[in-house]
């Protein structure tokens, strides 16, 4: 058998979920807003916002967390500004952990949310209209819960993927145990140690029983919602 | 009255349409498939924005391009009627019936929940959800729906024609309650003529993107118009008329100077009555007819004759002294009877020819 958890293993888990839910709560409401923008709005320069929101998936994740260590460092231009007017830190910090991993999971979630809002029914909006309901109604009331499916898969699919990120995380936020310190890097400090055989095996186990629950539960959700709607 | 001027121009296609029509009441826009009759219905609502024109009704202006006028659509209180009932599917039956009636202005609702409920028999769908519904109680539900907005117009974009035929039966009495009961002007769309006899009070005819007549009934079904989009063995004259006296199956309709009689189970002395007799079953006289088994002999005088090219045959238009019956008959009758305008005839209509044409308008 491989063993039983140690409290930093545990320490690990809990910082990877921490990362990952504070990662999805930040940036589930901007990535609805980018894909409603992306899908419905028409404007000059789409086709580069669509490419700078896929750009994480094709950059090597060291890169993403490099430019964020440029951006949001504390001497940064918006780091610097978060620091002086907000008192907020990112660099190396949990938060920071979180920024890199939303940055990194945002066009998953984006591509999920954008192909949910295309297959909404605009006949139905335009039914909401001429029942008296403005733009921002007619988005909460009719457009987000249909939607709401591709939203929830995306969200949880992001999750998921969040739970795992690695290279952008220990180049921002960098290895601290209890801080940064999340389920993949322990894995990767483990990994480094001549007695860490047992400890990775324990922690790469966890990290696949959290992606399959994550996604089950991502297909699950997917399909009450549907049935919700009556579209089975 | 609503008024419209429109013009649209979109993808080849130009919409330049005009219509008056006196409210409230039923307008029908009746036209071939594709002729603009739902892009009409989208410019008078407001979801699609002419290229010019001015939309108004009684007094209110709703669009207007050269004022810069364009009352948004979720202002316009105009409820729209789908062909496909477009109801939300993720609320069920009662909250797509509480949508528009929780938007509508705080001002003392004219159409009341329950009313509209029991008008459109739709209490024991409230709990469920759309997918649930056969098609003719969704559209009953979407009329609701509609209703509730307290629209001050309601429009109705073919909305039966998603349905089969014993659907759409299901559904026309609720159309012919509403127009009835309630005093809200409606555009009716549709490309059946036996619905718009059963609904109109006035008829807008479309082609090709314009307006080509527009008139009651009994005037738009004398047209060449008409006849061009129905085809010829669909052509005959709507009457409306008061029913004078019922008797057993046989009602006499009281039509100008004289009677029509129609074969017609639950009419009732008094209630209005909408006939069409099809040119077809009339035959012409130039003498009384005797010893003959048909009901009706209309005295009248030939008011004008069509010749129908290719079939060989001609229209003739009896006035009847306050109202007009077609007869279709061949050249070679014309030419045997001498019929020309100004000659008295005898219209032979049978009774239960009648049969099928005849709809009950609005009930004393």
């Amino acid at each position: 058998m491989i063993g039983s958890i140690t409290p930093g293993e545990m320490e690990a888990l809990r910082l990877s979920l921490e990362v990952a839910s504070r990662s999805v709560l930040f940036s589930l409401p901007i990535a609805v807003l980018v894909a409603w923008v992306l899908t419905r709005a028409h404007f000059p320069g789409r086709t580069v916002l669509d490419a700078f929101v896929h750009l994480p998936l094709v950059l090597p994740p060291v890169a993403v967390g490099y430019v964020l260590l440029i951006l949001f460092g504390s001497h940064g231009p918006l780091g610097g500004w978060l620091k002086r007017h907000l008192g907020i830190e990112l660099a190396f910090t949990t938060a920071g952990a979180a920024l890199a991993t939303a940055v990194m999971t945002f066009p998953i979630m984006v591509r999920a949310i954008r192909i949910a809002l295309e297959t909404v029914d605009r006949g139905l909006e335009a039914a909401a209209r001429t029942l008296g309901a403005g733009p921002l109604d007619r988005f909460f009331t009719i457009t987000l819960p249909l939607m709401l499916p591709g939203v929830l898969a995306g969200a949880v699919t992001a999750f998921a993927a969040g739970l795992g990120e690695f290279g952008a995380v220990i180049t921002f936020a960098a290895n601290i145990p209890g801080v940064t310190r999340t389920l993949p890097l322990a894995l990767y400090t483990e990994m480094q140690s001549p007695s860490g055989d047992l400890p990775a095996a324990r922690l790469a186990t966890i990290s696949i029983v959290l992606g399959l629950f994550g996604l089950v539960l991502s297909e699950l959700l997917a399909r009450r919602v549907r049935r919700l709607l009556g579209r089975r | 009255m609503l008024k419209a001027t429109l013009l649209k121009r979109r993808d080849g296609f130009t919409l330049h349409a005009q219509l008056q029509a006196p409210t409230p009441g039923v307008v029908a826009l009746f036209g071939r498939s594709g002729c603009g009759k739902t892009t009409l219905v989208n410019l008078i609502s407001g979801l699609l924005e002419p290229d010019e024109g001015r939309v108004e009704l009684d007094g209110t202006v709703l669009t207007d391009t050269r004022a810069g006028i364009s009352v948004p659509v979720e202002k316009r209180r105009v409820g729209y009627v789908f062909q496909d009932a477009r109801l939300f599917p993720h609320l069920s039956v009662l909250a797509n019936l509480r949508y528009g009636q929780k938007r509508a202005a705080a001002a003392a609702p004219l159409i009341v929940f329950d009313e509209v409920i029991a008008l459109l028999g739709i209490q024991s769908l409230l709990e469920r959800r759309p997918h649930q519904l056969s098609g003719g109680e969704r559209q009953r539900v979407a009329l609701g729906r509609a209703l509730l907005s307290q629209p001050t117009l309601l429009l109705l974009d073919e909305p039966l024609a998603a349905l089969d035929a014993a659907r759409r039966e299901e559904v026309l009495p609720y159309l012919e309650a509403l127009r009835d009961r309630l005093s809200i002007p409606m555009v009716y769309v549709s490309h059946q003529f036996d619905e718009v006899l059963r609904l109109a009070t006035h008829v807008v005819l479309m082609e090709a993107g314009s307006v080509v007549a527009q008139g009651s009934p009994a005037e738009v079904s004398l047209l060449p118009q008409l006849r061009e989009i129905i085809g010829p063995e669909a052509v005959g004259a709507v009457l409306d008329g008061r029913v004078v006296k019922v008797d057993a199956t046989i009602a006499d309709l009281q039509l100008g100077h004289g009677a029509l009689r129609v074969s017609l189970r639950e009419a009732r002395v008094g209630s209005l009555l909408r006939v069409q007799v099809l040119a077809r079953d009339v035959i012409i006289a130039t003498e009384p007819p005797h010893g003959l088994s048909v009901r009706n002999a209309l005295e009248g005088t030939i008011s004008a004759l069509t010749l129908e090219q290719q079939e060989a045959a001609v229209l003739v238009t009896v006035d009847i002294g306050g109202a007009a019956i077609l007869s279709r008959v061949t050249t070679e009758a014309v030419e045997a009877l001498g019929l020309k305008p100004g000659l008295k005839v005898w219209a032979l209509v049978k009774a239960v020819s009648t049969r099928g044409h005849a709809f009950h308008l609005r009930t004393a």
